[in-house]
C-alpha cells in the first residue's frame, strides 16, 4: 500500500519535469513551469524521506544526517543563487551542475561498496551501470567546474600541446578500463583509477574551448548530467531519477545542437574549434 | 552473450522507460525560442537534480555504523540539494527578467 504510495508519487513528479520543461520551453508559460519542476521535485524528495523505508529508530544518525545535509544544502543554494549578479548566471548553473555530477559519481561510489560483497558471475549489468554513473558523474562535475573557472575568469583558456589527440588516448584508457573491469575482474585499484581518468578528462575536454563557446559546453555537460542521474535510476529501478534524468539528457543534447546552430555552428566545430584559434574568444 | 540477453530480459520495463523518455525530451523541447535556451538549460540542470533522491535512498540503506559511507552519502545530500535548489532558484531568476520585456510594449 504504502509502497504504491511511493510509486504514484514518483509518478506525479515525472509527469511536472515533463510538463515543466514543456512549459520551459514558451516564453509566457516559463516561469510557471519552473515552479511545476520544482514542485514536482519537492513530492518526489518528501516521498522517498518518508515512505521510501519504515521508519528506524536504529537509523536516527541516518534521518539526522539526511535532514542536515538538506539543510545545508538548501541555505547555501539559495544564497549563493540569489547574490548571483545577473550577468554571472551562466557559471553558476555550470557549477550547480557540476554539484549534481558529484552527487551522481557518490552515489556510484556508494554502491561499489555494497557491491563488492556480491559475486555475479558472468555478464554484470549492475556493474556496468555504476561504472557509467561514476564515468559520467565525475566527467561532468571536473568539466563544469572548469566552465565555472573559465567563466568567472580565474582559469585562462589553455591547451595542451595535442590536447586533442591527449582526450583520445584517455577515453580510449576509459572504456579499456571499464570493459576490464567487466570482464576480468573488479577490484577498487581499478574503481578508483577509473574516477581519477574519468576527472582527468572532464579537465581536458573543457580546457581549450574558447570563453565564448562556452554556455554550449555547459549544456552539453548538463546533458551528461542528465545521463547519470539516470543511470542512477536505472540502478534503484527508480522511475522518478530515471524519467528525470533521460528527460534532460536528451532535452539536454538537442538543446546543445540548437545552441550550436543559433551560432551558426556545428557542434564538432565547437568542440574541436579551439585548435582553429577560437580559443581567445 | 546470453548474460547480456537476460540482463536486457530482467529489466524491460526500465528500457521502455528510457526510450520513451529519451524521444519524449527531444518532442517537448523541439520548438524552444533562442531567448529560451540559457533558462531553459538551466530549468533542466535542476530537473536532473533529481538525483538527490538516490542520494536519500543511498543514506535510508546505509547500515548506521558504516561511517563511510555515512560520509560520502551525506557530502552527496548536500551536492544533490545544493543542485535542486540552486538549480530552481536561478532558473526563477533569469525568468523574472525576462517576464518585465512584455510589460513596456
Amino acid at each position: 500500500m504504502s509502497l504504491n504510495l511511493l510509486e504514484i508519487s514518483y509518478l506525479i513528479a515525472s509527469l511536472t519535469f515533463i510538463i515543466g520543461l514543456k512549459m520551459l520551453s514558451h516564453p509566457d508559460s516559463a516561469r510557471k513551469g519552473n515552479l511545476i519542476a520544482a514542485a514536482g521535485m519537492l513530492i518526489a524528495i518528501v516521498a522517498t524521506l518518508t515512505i521510501f523505508q519504515e521508519f528506524d529508530s536504529g537509523k536516527m544518525l541516518n534521518y539526522g544526517l539526511i535532514f542536515g545535509g538538506l539543510v545545508i544544502g538548501t541555505i547555501i543554494g539559495t544564497v549563493m543563487a540569489k547574490k548571483v549578479q545577473m550577468t554571472a548566471m551562466p557559471q553558476m548553473v555550470s557549477f550547480f551542475n557540476g554539484m549534481g555530477g558529484a552527487c551522481a559519481a557518490l552515489i556510484a561510489i556508494i554502491e561499489y561498496q555494497h557491491h563488492q560483497h556480491t559475486t555475479v558471475t558472468g555478464f554484470d549489468g549492475e556493474l556496468l551501470v555504476m561504472l557509467l554513473g561514476l564515468l559520467i558523474g565525475s566527467v561532468s562535475f571536473s568539466g563544469s567546474m572548469i566552465a565555472y573557472g573559465k567563466l568567472e575568469g580565474k582559469i585562462k583558456d589553455k591547451a595542451l600541446p595535442m590536447n586533442q589527440a591527449i582526450n583520445m588516448i584517455l577515453l580510449g584508457a576509459i572504456v579499456v578500463l571499464i570493459l576490464y573491469q567487466l570482464f576480468a575482474e573488479s577490484t577498487p585499484l581499478e574503481f578508483y583509477i577509473l574516477l581519477g581518468l574519468a576527472l582527468v578528462y572532464g579537465v581536458l575536454f573543457v580546457m581549450p574551448i574558447g570563453g565564448a563557446d562556452m554556455p554550449v559546453v555547459i549544456s552539453l555537460l548538463n546533458s551528461f548530467t542528465g545521463m547519470a542521474a539516470a543511470f542512477g535510476g536505472f540502478l534503484y529501478g527508480n522511475k522518478a531519477m530515471l524519467t528525470g534524468g533521460i528527460l534532460v539528457g536528451s532535452a539536454g543534447t538537442i538543446l546543445t545542437i540548437l545552441m550550436c546552430n543559433a551560432m551558426n555552428r556545428s557542434l564538432t566545430n565547437v568542440l574541436l574549434g579551439a585548435f582553429g584559434g577560437t580559443a581567445g574568444g | 552473450m546470453e548474460e547480456i540477453l537476460k540482463y536486457i530480459g530482467d529489466n524491460m520495463e526500465m528500457i521502455y522507460f528510457l526510450v520513451l523518455a529519451i524521444l519524449l525530451g527531444v518532442e517537448v523541447i523541439s520548438n524552444v525560442p533562442a531567448i529560451l535556451h540559457t533558462p531553459l538549460m538551466s530549468g533542466a540542470n535542476a530537473i536532473h537534480g533529481v538525483v538527490v533522491v538516490g542520494a536519500i535512498i543511498v543514506m535510508l540503506q546505509a547500515s548506521p555504523d558504516n561511517y563511510l559511507a555515512l560520509t560520502v552519502g551525506f557530502l552527496a545530500v548536500i551536492v544533490g540539494t545544493l543542485n535542486v535548489i540552486g538549480g530552481f532558484v536561478v532558473t526563477d531568476r533569469m525568468l523574472e527578467m525576462f517576464k518585465k520585456k512584455p510589460k513596456k510594449s
